[in-house]
């Protein structure tokens, strides 16, 4: 999850955040990380360039981006079905 | 137009790598990159604003002259639809444009495309500094002292707005000018008739 974080930081610009003050099950919208919509767009970039994901269902996304360890279960899930 | 009771209460001029305040060089660093630059005023000026490092360069520059701007200048007298911000350029956003088209060939960048029109900055200051009045953003081939003195003046002639943020806020690739003035009718700060000439006077 840690190498998550860190690319979540780079894709999303957050000069102000270091991984390690991410927890792994903090919100990343609203009250959590205060990510916004643009972010969220960012998010599913990530998921395209880093791991050859596409979001086939766009209501998965509340769920699937919720927080770190949500982020990081669906990838792993997705990667084991091309595995 | 009359410009009776309508003063340059405060102005700054960001060329150079040179931060002018009110007609006083207040920062200089040379030999520095306009990103480079553009954070170090952030630090000095600002911080704790998180979003500033999603900007793109035409909103950091033209946020961070605000910044500058609005420094010891209070406009919490002013309800929100009170203050207008009218600026100009020559580039309009086309720096950012063109690193958007790059993004386009693999996968289009959403945080570059919301920046690929030149009034974004003024929707950035706006967030900001909580502005909800009049705004306008004119692209022309030179600042047109005249035009913007004019048409900012009308604005609080008619009532539309009591104060404005006003200027030219211009970049592309590593060109850059950025001089914006706050224009009020209480006189404060630094107490300049608000005319074209001064205006220029001030610019050059």
């Amino acid at each position: 999850m840690a190498d998550l974080k860190a690319q979540i930081i780079q894709q999303l610009n957050l000069q102000e955040v270091k991984p390690e003050e991410i927890g792994n099950d903090q919100p990343l919208f609203k009250e959590g990380l205060g990510l916004d919509s643009i972010d969220a767009l960012e998010l599913i970039v990530l998921l395209q360039q880093h791991h050859g994901i596409r979001i086939a269902n766009p209501e998965d996304g509340p769920n699937i981006f919720y927080s770190v360890r949500t982020m990081a279960e669906y990838i792993t899930a997705e990667k084991s079905k091309t595995a | 137009m009359s410009n009776a009771n309508t003063y340059i209460t405060s102005s700054c001029i960001i060329r150079n790598n040179t931060v002018v305040k009110n007609g006083v060089e207040v920062l200089t660093e040379a030999d520095t990159a306009l990103p480079e630059f553009l954070r170090g005023l952030y630090d000095r000026f600002s911080g704790q604003y998180p979003k500033f490092h999603k900007m793109d360069l035409l909103s950091k520059l033209g946020w961070i002259a605000t910044e500058v701007l609005l420094q010891d200048m209070p406009m919490e007298t002013y309800a929100p639809e009170e203050t207008g911000v009218v600026l100009a350029n020559t580039s309009s956003s086309l720096d950012t444009d063109e690193r958007y088209f790059e993004t386009v060939r693999e996968i289009a960048s959403p945080a570059l495309f919301v920046y690929t029109l030149p009034n974004i900055v003024i929707g950035e200051i706006s967030i900001r500094h909580k502005l909800k009045g009049e705004n306008a953003f004119f692209v022309a081939e030179t600042f047109d002292i005249e035009f913007i003195t004019g048409y900012v003046q009308q604005l609080l002639d008619t009532g539309a707005i009591n104060a404005c943020i006003c200027g030219w806020v211009e970049q592309y690739h590593i060109t850059y000018d950025a001089a914006l003035y706050l224009i009020e009718k209480n006189n404060r700060g630094l107490g300049v008739s608000f005319t074209a000439e001064s205006i220029r006077k001030l610019y050059l």
